[in-house]
């Protein structure tokens, strides 16, 4: 069933168009991401699903309903806020319960949810503290409890983890995905953190400047980025982009980057051959560009050995990233921590051929 | 580091201080002193001297017997009736401009900032521009010379300042507030309710202390609408230091201003902490 659907959105401030046209539908119990950079569009599609602003055109439905005139009360929604937005002079239990005030729900049924919601959270003992003696992590809590409380047919969370510290923002990040996995809501997550989006998505939906880049599961977005833009923000370090060139070969196509000797030739994925003696960009992730003994996944014939200058190096602990000389370009590789290279060294990397995409120069959309 | 308690700058700040302070005071002073001495006393020596004998008794006949138009009774009717203004008219303006703050504060409606600017325009416009139009308005509502009549008017012209002072609070509540609690169902006067007017006793504090003092001490209205009987403290006051005696009364006239102070000094005095911190605080911290 579809639990949400968003059909030809369009929102206009004045002269300026903040969403051009978003179309997206979504399943019940499935866990969606709305992922960009700040003003891409992000969270005032999220308050427009909400009902808190109004669309300049298009429609939504919430459930198969079409909720367009619909308050936000009456859309059978709950929203996660970034600032957790508790009512300050409300007890934690009465900021659970106000929306079953406003409803006039008995007293005894109130009791009962809070109950449930409490145990679910492990926020039972915090129930009668006001939200200024919470801690981040607390008062998150507590905001998600009012949200699960109205059992909603959809929940929409705004950047909810962004204003925890990094190690509490990844625990909170674990429970979110367990909460999802035990209640099996459906739930539309705004975030400008591309590894939450990662790491939570049934689907992202990537925005930028009010369009919808990509909508695909967390797989398909990392590994076949529909455009450059989509490569560059998802992942960090991000993709490499080179500025190459397709030439024929025996086998097919292959890009040439750089010029001369110390060019570069990677092979390239099926369906490119069109594109034979034009520019293209090249992608490849950083992970897919390691030291010669690697292997990558299961094929034992994937790896390319290849020679490139070694610029940079950055060791992080767990691993080091390289800043390779690729032609005219820098493209960063992740090596074991346990090797060490010279600076202005030329040694050997092993390329994971498959994992290789090209990119058209002049629209940015993949080619193959 | 040990600090130096009076180098010579610090010195200067006394004085100045202290300057500054005297020229406040001694007014107060003199009225006080006055107010405990006997008018025969004050007219044989001068206005400004130490009592010789503490004439307690000038505070009993100014409350209770002095003669004021015609009428001894003293300034006790002339204090009821400043309360019986000051009193709703402050708690009325300070509510109105609370839901007032409120509605331009925190919900957008079309024409919300042209509103704001009209009620707060209030606030510059003269005090005696304002008299004709109140008369004729007084007439039309057969309010003329009532205690009704002055806190209808208080009411009115004090939103202009009750509105700015909770409209410029309540901009600081986060108005992700306000949308879980639209999402949550809760409509205009449910929020006001229950979210934002526990959030404003500082700003209420403010406004109250304000309005009452404002009110209480209003002159031009009380003695322009209201004659004889109906006259708040301030303009009976007028009248009392008019009333022909044998001598001038000026020990019974200073006991009078000092009772009729005392009102105001006392909403300071418990208030005054309050009034600097609600200015300055925001609604949410």
């Amino acid at each position: 069933m579809s639990a949400l659907t968003v059909h030809d959105l369009h929102k206009r401030f004045g002269a300026v168009e903040v969403l051009k046209g978003i179309n997206l539908e979504m399943n019940s119990g499935e866990f969606t991401v709305l992922v960009g950079p700040s003003g891409c569009g992000k969270s005032t599609l999220l308050n427009i699903i909400a009902g808190l602003e109004r669309q300049s055109s298009g429609s939504i439905q919430i459930g198969g309903r079409v909720v367009d005139d619909v308050p936000p009360k009456d859309r059978d929604i709950a929203m996660v806020f970034q600032s957790y937005a508790l009512y300050p002079s409300m007890t934690v239990r009465q900021n659970i319960t106000f929306g079953m005030e406003c409803r006039n729900v008995p007293r005894a049924k109130r009791d009962e949810a809070v109950g449930r919601v409490a145990k679910l959270l492990q926020i039972d003992a915090l129930l009668e503290r006001k939200p200024s003696q919470l801690s981040g992590g607390q008062r998150q809590r507590v905001a998600m409890g009012r949200a699960l409380v109205r059992d909603p047919l959809l929940f929409l969370f705004d950047e909810p983890l962004s204003n925890l510290d990094a190690q509490l923002r990844v625990e909170m990040r674990l429970e979110i995905k367990q909460l999802h996995q035990r209640l099996g809501s459906t739930i539309v997550y705004v975030t400008h953190d591309q590894i939450e989006a990662m790491t939570l998505a049934n689907r992202i939906a990537v925005m930028r400047q009010g369009v919808v880049q990509q909508f695909a599961d967390p797989e398909t977005v990392y590994n076949r980025p529909a455009n450059l833009f989509v490569a560059r923000f998802m992942g960090a370090p991000p993709m490499n982009t080179l500025a190459a060139r397709l030439e024929a070969s025996s086998g097919g196509a292959v890009a040439v980057i750089g010029q001369g000797e110390a060019a570069i030739r990677l092979p390239v994925p099926a369906g490119s051959e069109g594109w034979v003696g034009r520019e293209v960009v090249l992608g490849i992730r950083p992970e897919c560009i390691a030291e010669p003994t690697r292997h990558f996944g299961d094929a034992p014939d994937a790896a390319l050995i290849i020679a490139a200058r070694v610029d940079m190096i950055e060791p992080t602990g767990a691993e080091t990233i390289v800043v390779l000389r690729f032609g005219d370009d820098r493209a960063l590789g992740r090596v074991s921590p346990d090797l060490r290279y010279r600076l202005g060294e030329t040694a050997q990397f092993a390329v994971d051929t498959r994992k290789i995409i090209l990119f058209d120069s002049a629209s940015g959309d993949r080619i193959a | 580091m040990p600090e130096k308690t009076f180098t010579p700058s610090r010195v200067l700040i006394y004085l100045v201080v202290s300057l500054i302070a005297a020229a406040y005071l001694v007014p107060l002073l003199v009225v006080v002193l006055n107010s405990l001495r006997t008018a025969e006393e004050i007219a044989q020596t001068s206005m400004i001297g130490w009592p010789r004998q503490w004439a307690w008794g000038n505070y009993a006949v100014a409350w209770g017997d002095f003669c004021i138009a015609q009428t001894c009774a003293g300034i006790r009717p002339y204090m009821l009736n400043s309360a019986l203004v000051a009193i709703p008219a402050t708690i009325i303006s300070t509510l109105l401009g609370s839901v007032a703050g409120y509605a331009v504060s925190l919900w957008r409606f079309p024409g919300d900032r042209w509103i704001y600017g009209v009620v707060t325009l209030g606030i510059f416009l003269p005090q005696q521009m304002r008299l004709l139009p109140w008369t004729i308005v007084l007439r039309d509502l057969s309010l003329t010379n009532t205690l009704t009549g002055l806190v209808m008017i208080h009411t009115i012209q004090g939103l202009s300042f009750t509105t700015l002072f909770c409209r410029n609070y309540y901009i600081a509540i986060p108005p992700e507030l306000m949308r879980a609690a639209r999402i949550d169902g809760a409509g205009f006067y449910r929020i006001f309710w229950r979210i934002v007017l526990p959030l404003s006793p500082p700003i209420l504090i403010v406004t109250v202390i304000w309005q009452f003092t404002h009110i209480w001490n209003e002159f031009l209205y009380g003695v322009t609408f209201t004659t004889g009987q109906q006259q708040p403290i301030t303009a009976a006051l007028i009248a009392l230091s008019a009333s022909v005696a044998d001598i001038p009364q000026h020990g019974v006239q200073s006991a009078a201003v000092m009772m009729a102070a005392l009102p105001t000094l006392l909403v300071y005095l418990f208030g005054g902490r309050y009034f600097v911190r609600g200015l300055t605080a925001g609604a949410v911290k």
